[in-house]
């Protein structure tokens, strides 16, 4: 029903994700990739773990993962990085919403072979400082939450939003968080904290 | 015998104040960790293989390929041959492995061979459902059929509500370890005192060896008490495989298949009303599903239940199909779209406006004075005098056409059992101790401002500590019975703590503990506040002694400080495309009454929550079963449709906070606000198309037919 389109980068997140089939190289990750490109060497790698170094949150990080696995498994299982969830697994919901090279992404459909090379920030690094992403007091002050296990996935969204949107109208915070489900019905709130980040990033 | 009450409404400090969630830096930030995110050490993951026959026997299950795999550690079959399985998703066999990945891989190693059974997966068309229908038995009160002839006006309506999964994004599941004769448990429950007895009576051991621990949990919406066959398989599997934590969550397929659903109802009803409106009489046939036990029955007519002539018929049936678990607000939200629609439509007939229909009959609920300000103030709110007109004949802008509904809905919401332990240690420092949960309700949040409200401190003065069995007993959260029950239990163990706490404090004061009053972080003598010591001061009086004191809420006798018995109106402003079939929602009101609000800022969370939760159900939510397979043809994310951001319209929340609501004590929220909206809705849609789409949800090609019949060539069975 929504149209779920990113006002100012002139395509919808899902669509684009959905259309592409292939959703890894989709995000031109791959071919950008020195290191992935090693790894694949124009010829298949596995079934067996292959070693890998993740570049998350600003540090690398040294891995061992199955080229079948998502990178959202592989950081919620093996790094811990717990905070982006697994809810429908196939690129639909959002919960496990990271942001890959800049850009508002799905972990879970991105395997994690294909993020090698590629700057990762996960829900962690919003407070990593001394001070929280101000995206993440806004969710708290409009109650954008009730179980919490979309917020998340809702707060990257937002954060990758706003960078890319600084400046939302009430219309385009609607628009640009339609990649996002949530159960529980925040909705409300998650409008109003949005907007409200938006002004506490400027001031 | 202290006397336990609230404090006045105009004294209260906390409660009552719109409160940020306590928890809700951990949630937006990560940091909480839900049972799905626990990580221990040498950990194991489980998979289930599950039947792809919605009704088979089992004829033989070989095992031996997935137990010889490099990584697993334990198979468990639970569905030996000669088992007959009754839907599909119906679990077969565990395994627990080093990976997910090898889990997985593993359960496809097993081979099984089924005897295939004939199914019936739909009921929608209850003639079809043969030898699987079982009729309830008929209630008639008066003479129905007198009022039918003598009435001025009757309608005969369809209308239907499928079947809607609970789609927890948290899927069912837990972490757990069986190691000695000790049993850790981190399941996602709605029932944290409640769930290891489950489970321990499942495994047969000792209810005391399991130890459940549950910070956090994403969703339940009522499918979450019990510890499942999953939780005692993986149970099982920690202990053959010498004691490591097994983490088993079902996929999003099998969580949308098996782990719950709320039941169907579809009704054929006649409903008559004389010229001025007057209800006379009402007959329905019902039916619904809950899978194979039936199960499920809407109570209509609903609210309006004294009205005089009835014949009610009601048929369950058998579906093979997962079976129904408690959704918020059981039955009541089919009751309240099958009875709102039916009176609607009545009201169309008879060219009156629909609160005018409601409002004259409103004497044939219970609560007429509550539902009569109620519609006044929703009205008010969407402006229902300058934006209704009769139906279809509201304004067209290009191709959308615009109408108004209304729904109604009543609940109870008294307190479940609860006990809560409140220490004062001599460092000041207060801790509170339930065995309850947070489902997302606030629930941690309540309980710090209630005993905060009555120590005289600020809320984040005092530490909530649930989410373990090991801490005093509180109820499940289910049927909106946590906030009275947990609230009250607080209140009281906080009072009898204080007083302890006075009786110390009065010999340094000159006074005696009756005559001490706890506000501002201090305890004063009343009426001098010059006397007077810090919280601290006070504390450091117990010298090393702990205060420790439990208060109970009695549901029998919860003392005026909870109760139950809620109304609430809901009304919703859509406008529908006539070439598309395409419905917006444009505004979504909500009226609600539920006595003293604890904190108004998550209660009205809770009501937006519900208000969304209803436009999902209303235009786009259902399970869809495939008659030739048997199974859930949209069983994952992209085709079990949830509302986005931009799909809810705007929502405008009023809560009943008066001094009159506010003595009557704490009564639960949940339920009530998620039974009106979508009948509000699909009484909007009716209003502006001018005809009635029997089922919701009201998806396009439905509301094509409706309204062009089938010359379109888009129709669905």
């Amino acid at each position: 029903m929504s149209t779920r389109k990113e006002p100012g980068t002139g395509f919808s997140r899902r669509g684009f994700l959905q259309g592409s089939g292939v959703t890894g190289s989709a995000l031109g990750l791959l071919e950008q990739d020195a290191q992935a490109q090693s790894l694949a060497g124009g010829k298949a790698v596995g079934p067996a773990e292959v070693p890998v170094t993740l570049n998350v949150n600003g540090k690398d990080m040294k891995l061992s993962v199955e080229p079948r696995e998502t990178l959202l498994d592989v950081l919620r299982t093996r790094a811990d990085l717990t905070g982006a969830k697994r809810v429908c697994d196939r690129g639909t919901c959002g919960a496990c919403t990271m942001i890959v090279s800049g850009r508002v992404a799905y972990a879970c459909s991105i395997l994690a072979i294909d993020a090698v090379g590629k700057k990762i920030e996960t829900i962690e690094s919003l407070t990593a400082g001394s001070k929280p992403h101000p995206v993440v007091p806004a969710f708290v002050n409009h109650d954008a939450q009730q179980c919490g296990y979309c917020t998340p996935g809702f707060v990257m969204a937002a954060k990758g939003f706003l960078d890319k949107n600084p400046n939302p109208t009430y219309e385009q915070v609607k628009a640009g968080l339609g990649g996002n489900l949530c159960r529980c019905g925040t909705y409300v709130g998650v409008r109003q904290a949005v907007l409200e980040a938006a002004k506490s990033i400027k001031a | 015998m202290a006397e336990y009450t609230w404090p006045a409404m105009e004294k209260r400090r906390v409660v009552g104040k719109r409160i940020s969630r306590l928890d809700g830096p951990a949630k937006s930030s990560g940091k909480a960790k839900y049972p799905s995110d626990l990580n221990p050490s040498n950990i194991l993951y489980g998979a289930i293989l599950t039947s792809p026959h919605p009704h088979a026997k089992v004829k033989f299950i070989d095992t031996s390929a997935a137990e010889s795999m490099k990584g697993v550690t334990s198979v468990r079959v639970v569905a030996p041959a000669g088992t007959e399985i009754q839907w599909a998703g119906a679990e077969l066999a565990f395994v627990a492995a080093d990976k997910e990945t090898i889990a997985r891989d593993a359960i496809r190693a097993i081979k099984v061979d089924y005897e295939v059974l004939p199914h019936l997966v739909r009921e929608e068309d209850l003639a079809k459902a043969g030898a699987r229908a079982k009729a309830a038995g008929e209630q008639v009160s008066g003479d129905p059929e007198k009022a039918f002839t003598e009435s001025a006006a009757t309608v005969e309506g369809f209308y239907g509500i499928p079947v809607i999964t609970h789609c927890c994004l948290e899927p069912h599941g837990q972490t757990i370890q069986w190691q000695g004769d000790k049993i850790e448990y981190w399941p996602s429950t709605q029932n944290v005192s409640g769930v290891g007895g489950d489970l321990a009576r499942g495994l047969q051991i000792p209810v005391a060896n399991v130890s459940v621990h549950m910070d956090y949990m994403g969703g339940g919406f009522g499918s979450k008490f019990p510890s499942d066959i999953w939780g005692r398989e993986s149970a099982q599997m920690s202990k053959a495989s010498g004691g490591r934590p097994v983490k088993l969550f079902l996929d999003r397929a099998t969580e949308l298949t098996i782990a719950g659903v709320r039941p169907s109802a579809y009704a054929n009803v006649k409903v008559s009303a004389s010229a001025d409106g007057t209800i006379t009489g009402w007959q329905s046939e019902s039916w619904a599903t809950g899978g194979i036990g039936g199960g499920g029955m809407a109570p209509i007519p609903y609210v309006f239940t004294g009205i005089p002539n009835k014949r009610m018929n009601h048929t369950a049936v058998s579906l093979n199909a997962g079976g129904a678990r408690a959704w918020r607000a059981p039955n009541h939200p089919q009751a309240s779209f099958i009875t709102c629609s039916a009176l609607e439509d009545l009201a169309a007939k008879l060219k009156m406006d629909p609160t005018d229909l409601f409002l004259k009959n409103l004497a044939y609920t219970s609560r007429a004075d509550v539902y009569r300000s109620q519609i006044a103030k929703a009205m008010e709110m969407i402006d229902w005098k300058k934006n209704w007109h009769p139906r279809g004949e509201g304004p067209l802008d290009g191709r959308m056409r615009r109408g108004l509904g209304m729904g109604i809905a009543t609940w109870g919401g008294a307190g479940h059992a609860s006990e809560c332990r409140v220490n004062i240690h001599p460092d000041g420092g207060v801790e509170i101790e339930l065995g309850s949960q947070d489902i997302g309700t606030g629930t941690r949040t309540a309980i710090a401002m209630v005993v905060a409200e009555m120590l005289g401190l600020d809320h984040t003065m005092v530490k909530v500590k649930i989410g373990e069995n090991s801490f005093p007993p509180s109820g499940a959260s289910g049927g909106s019975t946590t906030i009275g029950g947990v609230s009250s239990s607080s209140l009281k163990a906080a009072t009898d703590a204080l007083q302890k706490l006075m009786e110390v404090a009065s010999a340094s004061l000159g006074t005696s503990a009756d005559q001490l009053e706890a506000t501002d972080s201090t305890i004063r003598v009343k009426g001098d506040p010059s006397k007077s010591l810090s919280w601290k001061q006070a504390c450091q009086k117990l010298g090393t002694r702990t205060i420790s004191e439990t208060g109970k809420n009695d549901p029998k006798n919860p003392g005026g400080l909870n109760t139950q018995g809620v109304g609430g109106i809901q009304m919703a402003d859509c406008s529908v495309d006539m070439d598309t079939g395409v419905v917006r929602v444009n505004k979504v009101v909500a009226v609600q009454d539920c006595g003293l609000v604890v904190n108004p800022k998550t209660a009205e969370s809770q009501v937006y929550g519900a208000m969304i939760m209803s436009v999902c159900a209303a235009l786009i939510e259902e399970r869809v079963m495939d008659e030739m397979t048997g199974r859930v043809m949209n069983a994952d994310m992209e085709f079990y449709k949830l509302a986005g951001i931009a799909d809810i319209g705007e929502m405008q929340v009023h809560m009943d906070i008066t001094p009159e609501h506010d003595k009557r004590g704490v009564i639960g929220l949940g339920e009530p606000c998620a039974i009106g909206g979508v009948a509000s809705l699909a009484n909007a849609v009716a209003n502006a198309i001018g005809v009635r789409v029997p089922t919701v949800p009201l998806t396009p090609d439905k509301v094509l037919k409706a309204l062009y019949g089938d010359k379109l060539g888009m129709v669905r069975a």
